[in-house]
């Protein structure tokens, strides 16, 4: 089966993000006053074979740990779905 | 005659700096070391140089981490011997776990490239023996990414294991907010293993040994280097 894990990179809320910061200060001095906080980050997205969904799960937090996210400075969230039949 | 190799990565590009400075005023026995070398036991002492490896994907450093020559590097560092990343060889070296921390984007979020001031508040490593403690150097920094990181757990224990050896400064060796560069927590630009045998920098000395070049402040780390390795044999 395969299986499609979208992966978002951010900074740890305790570190500091430049970029976002200067994205932030971009859309106040634009008028978009509300917008309290701008986090930057990356998105993955990882295809996967495999038996199971949980099989599937274990291998995208494995490939995160070890690979794919800094623990040091980064955090990271998972979603899994199956991928669908059908024509690509 | 002491055996410096310096490690090239695809995309490294300071390994001829290095080499050259090396062999023209250090020792004359340097080699490059491929990435892909499983055999570098032979070596005094190793320089893990500057540039991108693997145009700096994912994350600097990241993926250099997986090439097979930072296995040997890893054991070579455990056995004592000395290993030095200057700026991309930072960056891997904090990726590897060599070293404590990790690299953000430069606070300014642009890429910096000019002559900064260097304190050496460590002066009892073997990078910096041949430097009086306190010493400023005028050195060049060239790095997007230099901010450096680390929380304030491992901030308290770098300074009790005494393991910051330069921070950023001004010609009369003031360190303050104005004259850190890119954002680096308390103006770390370079620090050692607890062992003190391996050391991250992110400015360049080998780009200042040649006096030709401006500065010839950089000589000292390499000297320093010679002069350990010579009381040690």
């Amino acid at each position: 089966m395969e299986f499609v894990a979208n992966i978002v990179v951010t900074l740890k809320p305790s570190v500091l993000d430049p970029q976002g910061n200067t994205v932030k200060e971009a859309l106040h001095s634009m008028g978009y006053n509300s917008v309290e906080d701008v986090r930057m980050g990356k998105f993955m997205e990882l295809t996967i074979s495999a038996d199971s969904e949980q099989k599937a799960l274990d291998l995208a937090h494995d490939v995160c740990n070890r690979l794919l996210v800094n623990p040091v400075i980064e955090t990271y969230t998972l979603s899994l779905k199956a991928q669908t039949g059908g024509a690509v | 005659m002491l055996r410096f190799g310096v490690v090239v990565f695809p995309g490294s590009n300071c390994d001829h700096d290095c080499f050259y400075a090396i062999k023209q005023f250090v020792s004359k026995d340097v080699e490059f070391i491929w990435h892909k070398s499983r055999e570098i036991h032979e070596f005094d002492c190793i320089v893990i140089p500057g540039g991108f490896s693997y145009g700096d994907y994912l994350r600097t450093g990241a993926i250099a981490r997986f090439s097979p020559v930072i296995g040997q590097i890893r054991e070579f560092a455990e056995s004592g011997k000395l290993v030095i990343g200057i700026c991309n060889g930072f960056q891997i070296l904090l990726e590897c776990g060599l070293l404590p921390g990790a690299m953000l984007r430069n606070t300014s979020l642009r890429f910096i490239c000019k002559y900064i001031y260097l304190k050496t508040v460590n002066s009892d490593t073997p990078f910096t023996s041949s430097m009086e403690q306190g010493r400023v150097i005028r050195i060049p920094i060239a790095h997007g990414e230099g901010n450096y990181y680390i929380d304030p757990d491992g901030l308290a224990e770098l300074k009790r294991n005494n393991q910051i050896v330069f921070q950023y400064c001004d010609a009369n060796g003031n360190i303050s907010d104005n004259t850190n560069p890119n954002g680096s927590v308390e103006n770390i630009a370079g620090i050692c293993n607890k062992a003190g045998n391996v050391l991250g920098m992110m400015p360049h000395p080998e780009r200042c040994c040649d006096p030709r070049l401006g500065s010839s402040d950089g000589l000292a780390v390499f000297q320093s280097i010679l002069k350990s390795l010579t009381v040690s044999q």
